[in-house]
Protein backbone atom coordinates (compact mmCIF):
# COMPACT_ATOMS: atom_id res chain seq x y z
CA UNK A 1 0.00 0.00 0.00
CA UNK A 2 0.93 3.66 -0.37
CA UNK A 3 0.85 6.26 2.37
CA UNK A 4 -1.88 8.06 0.41
CA UNK A 5 -4.20 5.06 0.83
CA UNK A 6 -4.62 5.98 4.49
CA UNK A 7 -6.29 9.14 3.29
CA UNK A 8 -8.01 7.85 0.14
CA UNK A 9 -9.21 4.44 1.29
CA UNK A 10 -9.59 4.86 5.06
CA UNK A 11 -10.52 8.54 5.21
CA UNK A 12 -7.83 9.47 7.73
CA UNK A 13 -7.03 13.18 7.80
CA UNK A 14 -3.46 14.21 6.91
CA UNK A 15 -2.12 16.75 9.41
CA UNK A 16 0.17 18.29 6.84
CA UNK A 17 -0.14 18.30 3.07
CA UNK A 18 2.43 17.51 0.42
CA UNK A 19 4.07 14.44 1.97
CA UNK A 20 5.91 12.12 -0.40
CA UNK A 21 3.53 9.26 -1.24
CA UNK A 22 5.91 6.42 -0.43
CA UNK A 23 5.25 2.69 -0.29
CA UNK A 24 4.35 1.24 3.15
CA UNK A 25 5.45 -2.36 3.66
CA UNK A 26 4.32 -3.10 7.20
CA UNK A 27 2.64 -1.73 10.29
CA UNK A 28 3.26 -1.50 14.02
CA UNK A 29 0.97 -0.60 16.89
CA UNK A 30 2.43 0.68 20.15
CA UNK A 31 2.53 3.65 22.51
CA UNK A 32 5.87 2.84 24.08
CA UNK A 33 8.62 4.59 22.20
CA UNK A 34 11.33 2.12 23.20
CA UNK A 35 9.16 -0.69 21.96
CA UNK A 36 8.65 1.12 18.66
CA UNK A 37 12.35 1.92 18.46
CA UNK A 38 13.39 -1.65 19.07
CA UNK A 39 10.75 -3.57 17.16
CA UNK A 40 8.90 -1.56 14.50
CA UNK A 41 9.73 -2.82 10.98
CA UNK A 42 11.33 -0.58 8.37
CA UNK A 43 9.08 1.32 5.93
CA UNK A 44 6.11 0.83 8.20
CA UNK A 45 3.15 2.83 9.44
CA UNK A 46 2.97 3.41 13.19
CA UNK A 47 -0.46 3.33 14.83
CA UNK A 48 -0.32 5.10 18.17
CA UNK A 49 -2.03 7.51 20.55
CA UNK A 50 1.33 9.06 21.40
CA UNK A 51 0.81 12.48 19.80
CA UNK A 52 4.11 14.05 20.68
CA UNK A 53 7.21 15.44 18.99
CA UNK A 54 9.27 12.55 20.36
CA UNK A 55 7.15 10.13 18.36
CA UNK A 56 8.40 11.85 15.21
CA UNK A 57 12.01 11.53 16.40
CA UNK A 58 11.51 7.80 16.98
CA UNK A 59 9.79 7.37 13.62
CA UNK A 60 12.68 9.09 11.88
CA UNK A 61 15.24 6.91 13.63
CA UNK A 62 13.32 3.69 13.19
CA UNK A 63 12.62 4.23 9.47
CA UNK A 64 8.87 4.60 9.89
CA UNK A 65 7.16 6.32 6.94
CA UNK A 66 3.86 7.41 8.44
CA UNK A 67 2.18 7.88 11.81
CA UNK A 68 -1.54 7.34 12.44
CA UNK A 69 -2.88 8.97 15.59
CA UNK A 70 -5.88 6.95 16.68
CA UNK A 71 -9.01 8.00 18.56
CA UNK A 72 -8.81 11.49 17.01
CA UNK A 73 -5.96 12.44 19.28
CA UNK A 74 -5.07 16.06 18.62
CA UNK A 75 -1.43 16.64 17.60
CA UNK A 76 0.49 19.61 18.98
CA UNK A 77 1.76 22.06 16.35
CA UNK A 78 5.37 21.30 17.20
CA UNK A 79 4.78 17.64 16.40
CA UNK A 80 3.34 18.50 12.99
CA UNK A 81 6.19 20.91 12.35
CA UNK A 82 8.79 18.27 13.26
CA UNK A 83 7.05 15.71 11.03
CA UNK A 84 7.03 18.12 8.10
CA UNK A 85 10.75 18.77 8.59
CA UNK A 86 11.53 15.06 8.67
CA UNK A 87 9.15 14.21 5.84
CA UNK A 88 7.01 11.86 7.89
CA UNK A 89 3.29 11.82 7.05
CA UNK A 90 0.94 12.11 10.04
CA UNK A 91 -2.77 11.25 10.01
CA UNK A 92 -5.59 11.61 12.49
CA UNK A 93 -7.96 8.65 12.62
CA UNK A 94 -11.36 8.40 14.29
CA UNK A 95 -10.76 4.66 14.71
CA UNK A 96 -9.27 3.26 17.88
CA UNK A 97 -5.94 1.44 17.73
CA UNK A 98 -7.50 -2.00 17.29
CA UNK A 99 -9.75 -0.95 14.44
CA UNK A 100 -7.10 1.19 12.75
CA UNK A 101 -4.59 -1.68 12.93
CA UNK A 102 -7.13 -4.12 11.53
CA UNK A 103 -8.12 -1.82 8.66
CA UNK A 104 -4.51 -1.01 7.77
CA UNK A 105 -3.65 -4.71 7.88
CA UNK A 106 -6.41 -5.29 5.34
CA UNK A 107 -4.84 -2.75 2.96
CA UNK A 108 -1.36 -4.18 3.49
CA UNK A 109 -2.42 -7.74 2.66
CA UNK A 110 -4.27 -6.85 -0.53
CA UNK B 1 38.14 39.22 51.89
CA UNK B 2 36.25 36.09 52.89
CA UNK B 3 33.92 36.36 49.96
CA UNK B 4 36.79 36.46 47.51
CA UNK B 5 38.53 33.49 49.05
CA UNK B 6 35.37 31.48 48.93
CA UNK B 7 34.92 32.17 45.27
CA UNK B 8 38.54 31.40 44.65
CA UNK B 9 38.36 28.01 46.30
CA UNK B 10 35.21 26.59 44.89
CA UNK B 11 34.44 27.84 41.44
CA UNK B 12 36.07 27.54 38.04
CA UNK B 13 38.69 30.14 37.38
CA UNK B 14 36.52 32.01 34.89
CA UNK B 15 34.22 33.16 37.69
CA UNK B 16 37.16 34.72 39.42
CA UNK B 17 38.33 36.23 36.17
CA UNK B 18 34.88 37.65 35.65
CA UNK B 19 34.95 39.39 38.98
CA UNK B 20 38.18 41.09 38.05
CA UNK B 21 37.23 41.85 34.47
CA UNK B 22 33.78 43.25 35.15
CA UNK B 23 33.67 46.81 36.36
CA UNK B 24 31.27 48.27 38.86
CA UNK B 25 29.65 50.25 36.03
CA UNK B 26 28.87 47.00 34.13
CA UNK B 27 26.82 45.71 37.03
CA UNK B 28 25.29 48.73 38.81
CA UNK B 29 21.74 49.96 38.42
CA UNK B 30 21.76 53.23 36.47
CA UNK B 31 18.06 53.87 36.64
CA UNK B 32 18.17 55.64 39.97
CA UNK B 33 15.46 56.76 42.29
CA UNK B 34 16.76 59.72 44.31
CA UNK B 35 15.41 62.43 46.59
CA UNK B 36 16.71 65.89 47.50
CA UNK B 37 17.68 67.06 50.97
CA UNK B 38 14.32 68.64 51.73
CA UNK B 39 12.24 65.53 50.91
CA UNK B 40 10.47 64.20 53.98
CA UNK B 41 11.22 60.71 55.27
CA UNK B 42 7.54 59.93 54.77
CA UNK B 43 7.76 60.67 51.03
CA UNK B 44 10.91 58.58 50.85
CA UNK B 45 9.11 55.73 52.55
CA UNK B 46 6.41 55.94 49.86
CA UNK B 47 9.05 55.96 47.12
CA UNK B 48 10.62 52.83 48.59
CA UNK B 49 7.30 51.11 48.73
CA UNK B 50 6.31 52.07 45.17
CA UNK B 51 9.62 50.98 43.62
CA UNK B 52 10.41 48.11 46.02
CA UNK B 53 13.85 49.47 46.90
CA UNK B 54 15.52 49.55 50.29
CA UNK B 55 17.76 52.60 49.92
CA UNK B 56 17.34 56.07 48.40
CA UNK B 57 20.39 58.29 47.73
CA UNK B 58 19.94 61.94 48.66
CA UNK B 59 21.21 63.88 45.70
CA UNK B 60 21.03 67.32 44.12
CA UNK B 61 22.46 68.05 40.66
CA UNK B 62 24.29 64.73 40.67
CA UNK B 63 26.05 65.58 43.94
CA UNK B 64 25.58 62.92 46.57
CA UNK B 65 24.84 64.12 50.11
CA UNK B 66 23.79 60.98 51.89
CA UNK B 67 21.53 57.97 51.83
CA UNK B 68 18.29 56.99 53.53
CA UNK B 69 17.90 53.27 54.08
CA UNK B 70 14.92 51.21 55.12
CA UNK B 71 16.47 50.97 58.61
CA UNK B 72 16.48 54.79 58.82
CA UNK B 73 12.78 54.79 57.97
CA UNK B 74 12.00 52.16 60.61
CA UNK B 75 13.91 54.17 63.19
CA UNK B 76 12.02 57.32 62.13
CA UNK B 77 8.69 55.56 62.58
CA UNK B 78 9.70 54.30 66.01
CA UNK B 79 11.13 57.67 67.02
CA UNK B 80 8.16 59.63 65.66
CA UNK B 81 10.13 61.86 63.29
CA UNK B 82 8.92 60.47 59.99
CA UNK B 83 8.02 63.99 58.73
CA UNK B 84 11.57 65.31 59.13
CA UNK B 85 13.45 66.25 55.96
CA UNK B 86 16.00 63.71 54.73
CA UNK B 87 18.86 66.11 55.39
CA UNK B 88 18.44 65.83 59.16
CA UNK B 89 18.41 62.05 59.37
CA UNK B 90 20.38 60.69 56.45
CA UNK B 91 23.60 58.72 56.76
CA UNK B 92 26.33 61.13 55.76
CA UNK B 93 29.48 59.10 56.20
CA UNK B 94 29.07 57.18 53.04
CA UNK B 95 31.23 54.47 51.60
CA UNK B 96 31.10 54.91 47.85
CA UNK B 97 32.50 53.03 44.90
CA UNK B 98 33.91 54.44 41.69
CA UNK B 99 32.41 53.22 38.46
CA UNK B 100 35.72 52.06 36.99
CA UNK B 101 36.63 49.87 39.96
CA UNK B 102 36.68 46.13 39.31
CA UNK B 103 33.67 44.25 40.62
CA UNK B 104 35.95 42.51 43.12
CA UNK B 105 36.10 45.82 45.04
CA UNK B 106 32.35 45.91 45.41
CA UNK B 107 32.25 42.32 46.71
CA UNK B 108 35.08 43.13 49.04
CA UNK B 109 33.32 46.25 50.34
CA UNK B 110 30.07 44.44 50.99
CA UNK B 111 31.93 41.96 53.09
CA UNK B 112 33.99 44.56 54.89
CA UNK B 113 31.35 47.19 55.65
CA UNK B 114 28.23 45.02 55.87
CA UNK B 115 26.16 47.43 53.79
CA UNK B 116 23.65 46.04 51.34
CA UNK B 117 24.23 48.79 48.77
CA UNK B 118 26.84 51.27 47.68
CA UNK B 119 26.35 54.48 45.70
CA UNK B 120 28.62 54.67 42.66
CA UNK B 121 30.36 57.89 41.56
CA UNK B 122 32.13 58.70 38.32
CA UNK B 123 35.52 60.37 38.03
CA UNK B 124 33.91 63.82 38.48
CA UNK B 125 32.37 62.63 41.78
CA UNK B 126 28.88 62.66 40.27
CA UNK B 127 26.34 60.04 41.35
CA UNK B 128 25.86 57.65 38.42
CA UNK B 129 24.41 54.49 39.97
CA UNK B 130 23.90 52.19 42.88
CA UNK B 131 25.11 48.63 43.32
CA UNK B 132 23.53 45.92 45.50
CA UNK B 133 24.48 42.32 46.17
CA UNK B 134 21.45 41.38 44.12
CA UNK B 135 22.83 43.24 41.08
CA UNK B 136 26.10 41.36 41.47
CA UNK B 137 24.51 37.95 41.78
CA UNK B 138 22.25 38.59 38.81
CA UNK B 139 25.10 39.75 36.61
CA UNK B 140 27.38 36.87 37.59
CA UNK B 141 24.65 34.33 36.95
CA UNK B 142 23.99 35.87 33.56
CA UNK B 143 27.67 35.79 32.69
CA UNK B 144 28.10 32.20 33.87
CA UNK B 145 25.11 31.27 31.77
CA UNK B 146 26.63 32.98 28.72
CA UNK B 147 29.94 31.23 29.35
CA UNK B 148 28.22 27.87 29.67
CA UNK B 149 26.26 28.38 26.47
CA UNK B 150 29.45 29.29 24.62
CA UNK B 151 31.22 26.30 26.11
CA UNK B 152 28.42 23.98 25.04
CA UNK B 153 28.26 25.41 21.53
CA UNK B 154 31.99 24.94 21.24
CA UNK B 155 31.77 21.31 22.30
CA UNK B 156 28.90 20.55 19.99
CA UNK B 157 30.24 22.43 16.99
CA UNK B 158 33.74 21.12 17.09
CA UNK B 159 33.64 17.74 15.41
CA UNK B 160 37.04 16.22 15.09
CA UNK B 161 36.86 14.94 11.57
CA UNK B 162 39.73 13.02 10.07
CA UNK B 163 39.92 10.50 7.25
CA UNK B 164 39.16 7.36 9.20
CA UNK B 165 37.58 8.55 12.40
CA UNK B 166 34.88 10.97 13.46
CA UNK B 167 33.77 11.91 16.88
CA UNK B 168 31.33 14.29 18.42
CA UNK B 169 30.03 14.93 21.89
CA UNK B 170 26.42 15.89 22.53
CA UNK B 171 25.18 17.43 25.75
CA UNK B 172 21.89 16.13 27.13
CA UNK B 173 20.01 18.02 29.80
CA UNK B 174 17.68 16.54 32.39
CA UNK B 175 14.03 16.61 31.25
CA UNK B 176 14.89 18.41 28.01
CA UNK B 177 12.27 16.53 25.99
CA UNK B 178 12.24 19.41 23.51
CA UNK B 179 15.63 18.36 22.17
CA UNK B 180 15.54 14.66 23.00
CA UNK B 181 16.38 12.67 19.90
CA UNK B 182 18.36 15.43 18.26
CA UNK B 183 21.76 13.82 18.88
CA UNK B 184 20.54 10.47 17.56
CA UNK B 185 19.05 12.11 14.47
CA UNK B 186 22.36 13.78 13.75
CA UNK B 187 24.27 10.55 14.31
CA UNK B 188 21.94 8.69 12.00
CA UNK B 189 22.32 11.31 9.26
CA UNK B 190 26.10 11.07 9.54
CA UNK B 191 26.02 7.27 9.28
CA UNK B 192 23.69 7.42 6.29
CA UNK B 193 26.33 9.51 4.55
CA UNK B 194 28.84 6.69 5.07
CA UNK B 195 26.72 4.37 2.96
CA UNK B 196 26.54 1.65 5.60
CA UNK B 197 24.12 -1.24 5.76
CA UNK B 198 20.63 -0.08 6.72
CA UNK B 199 20.32 -2.56 9.55
CA UNK B 200 23.59 -1.43 11.00
CA UNK B 201 22.43 2.18 10.94
CA UNK B 202 19.20 1.13 12.60
CA UNK B 203 21.13 -0.62 15.38
CA UNK B 204 23.25 2.47 15.95
CA UNK B 205 20.09 4.61 15.97
CA UNK B 206 18.44 2.37 18.57
CA UNK B 207 21.52 2.49 20.81
CA UNK B 208 22.05 6.24 20.53
CA UNK B 209 18.37 7.06 21.00
CA UNK B 210 17.96 4.92 24.10
CA UNK B 211 21.16 6.27 25.63
CA UNK B 212 20.12 9.83 24.84
CA UNK B 213 16.65 9.36 26.30
CA UNK B 214 18.12 7.75 29.42
CA UNK B 215 20.25 10.86 29.96
CA UNK B 216 17.20 13.09 29.57
CA UNK B 217 14.79 10.99 31.64
CA UNK B 218 16.95 9.54 34.39
CA UNK B 219 20.20 11.48 34.80
CA UNK B 220 21.00 14.89 36.21
CA UNK B 221 22.36 15.59 32.74
CA UNK B 222 25.34 14.27 30.87
CA UNK B 223 27.03 13.72 27.55
CA UNK B 224 26.64 11.30 24.68
CA UNK B 225 29.89 10.74 22.86
CA UNK B 226 29.77 9.30 19.37
CA UNK B 227 32.75 7.91 17.50
CA UNK B 228 32.87 6.31 14.10
CA UNK B 229 36.00 4.48 13.04
CA UNK B 230 36.71 2.23 10.08
CA UNK B 231 35.61 -0.90 11.81
CA UNK B 232 33.30 0.23 14.59
CA UNK B 233 30.80 2.72 15.93
CA UNK B 234 31.25 3.62 19.57
CA UNK B 235 28.77 5.36 21.85
CA UNK B 236 29.57 6.40 25.39
CA UNK B 237 26.90 7.95 27.59
CA UNK B 238 28.14 9.39 30.85
CA UNK B 239 26.24 11.36 33.43
CA UNK B 240 26.80 13.06 36.75
CA UNK B 241 24.27 11.08 38.72
CA UNK B 242 22.20 9.91 40.42
CA UNK B 243 23.76 6.52 39.64
CA UNK B 244 22.15 3.08 39.67
CA UNK B 245 22.10 0.95 42.80
CA UNK B 246 21.41 -2.39 41.15
CA UNK B 247 22.75 -2.59 37.60
CA UNK B 248 21.43 -6.13 37.02
CA UNK B 249 17.92 -4.95 37.76
CA UNK B 250 17.89 -2.15 35.15
CA UNK B 251 19.06 -4.67 32.53
CA UNK B 252 15.84 -6.65 32.96
CA UNK B 253 13.17 -5.89 30.39
CA UNK B 254 10.20 -4.13 31.92
CA UNK B 255 12.05 -2.68 34.89
CA UNK B 256 11.69 1.08 35.00
CA UNK B 257 11.87 3.83 37.59
CA UNK B 258 10.13 6.38 35.34
CA UNK B 259 7.24 8.25 36.93
CA UNK B 260 3.75 8.62 35.50
CA UNK B 261 4.21 11.81 33.54
CA UNK B 262 7.33 10.44 31.87
CA UNK B 263 5.40 7.28 31.00
CA UNK B 264 2.60 9.42 29.58
CA UNK B 265 5.13 10.70 27.03
CA UNK B 266 5.73 7.13 25.94
CA UNK B 267 8.96 6.60 27.81
CA UNK B 268 9.75 4.35 30.73
CA UNK B 269 8.84 1.05 29.06
CA UNK B 270 11.78 -0.57 30.81
CA UNK B 271 13.30 -1.51 27.47
CA UNK B 272 15.96 1.14 27.07
CA UNK B 273 19.12 -0.54 28.28
CA UNK B 274 18.06 -4.03 27.16
CA UNK B 275 17.50 -2.54 23.68
CA UNK B 276 20.98 -1.01 23.70
CA UNK B 277 22.55 -4.29 24.79
CA UNK B 278 20.69 -6.25 22.13
CA UNK B 279 21.96 -4.11 19.25
CA UNK B 280 25.53 -3.82 20.56
CA UNK B 281 28.50 -6.07 19.84
CA UNK B 282 30.23 -4.77 22.94
CA UNK B 283 28.20 -3.46 25.87
CA UNK B 284 29.19 -2.41 29.35
CA UNK B 285 27.65 -0.37 32.12
CA UNK B 286 29.33 1.04 35.18
CA UNK B 287 27.51 2.96 37.84
CA UNK B 288 28.04 4.30 41.32
CA UNK B 289 25.14 5.71 43.31
CA UNK B 290 25.73 9.38 44.00
CA UNK B 291 28.45 9.60 41.38
CA UNK B 292 27.09 8.68 37.98
CA UNK B 293 26.71 6.13 35.24
CA UNK B 294 28.73 5.35 32.13
CA UNK B 295 27.39 3.12 29.39
CA UNK B 296 29.49 1.91 26.48
CA UNK B 297 28.04 0.48 23.30
CA UNK B 298 30.10 -0.64 20.33
CA UNK B 299 28.78 -1.84 17.01
CA UNK B 300 31.19 -3.51 14.63
CA UNK B 301 31.16 -2.37 11.01
CA UNK B 302 31.58 -5.33 8.71
CA UNK B 303 32.07 -3.95 5.23
CA UNK B 304 31.09 -6.01 2.20
CA UNK B 305 28.95 -8.57 3.99
CA UNK B 306 25.35 -8.04 4.86
CA UNK B 307 24.69 -7.43 8.51
CA UNK B 308 22.79 -10.19 10.26
CA UNK B 309 19.28 -9.43 11.42
CA UNK B 310 18.90 -8.39 15.03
Amino acid sequence: MKIGDLEKKLGYAPLWEGYEDREVLDGYTSDLLSDVMGNAPDESVLITIQAHKNTVAVATLAGINAIVLSNNRPAPDEMIEAAREEGIAVFRAGDNQFTASWRIHELLSR
Amino acid sequence: MNALRLINDDTPSFVLEMIFQLKVKDVMTRDLMTADRQTSLRSIQHMMKAKAVTGIPIEENKRLFGIISLEDIIRALEGGYIDDPAEQRMTRNLIVLEEDMPLSFAINYMDKYRYGRFPVLNIRKELVGIITSRDIINKLLMRINEEMTQLEDKLVREPDHTMDSYHKTFICHRFDFENAGRASTEIKKYLKGLDLDRKLIRRAAVASYELEINLVVHSQGGTLMFEAENDRIRLIASDQGPGIADVDEVMKEGFSTANDWIRSLGFGAGMGLPNVKRVSDVFSIKSRPGVGTTVLSEIAIKKGESDEDR
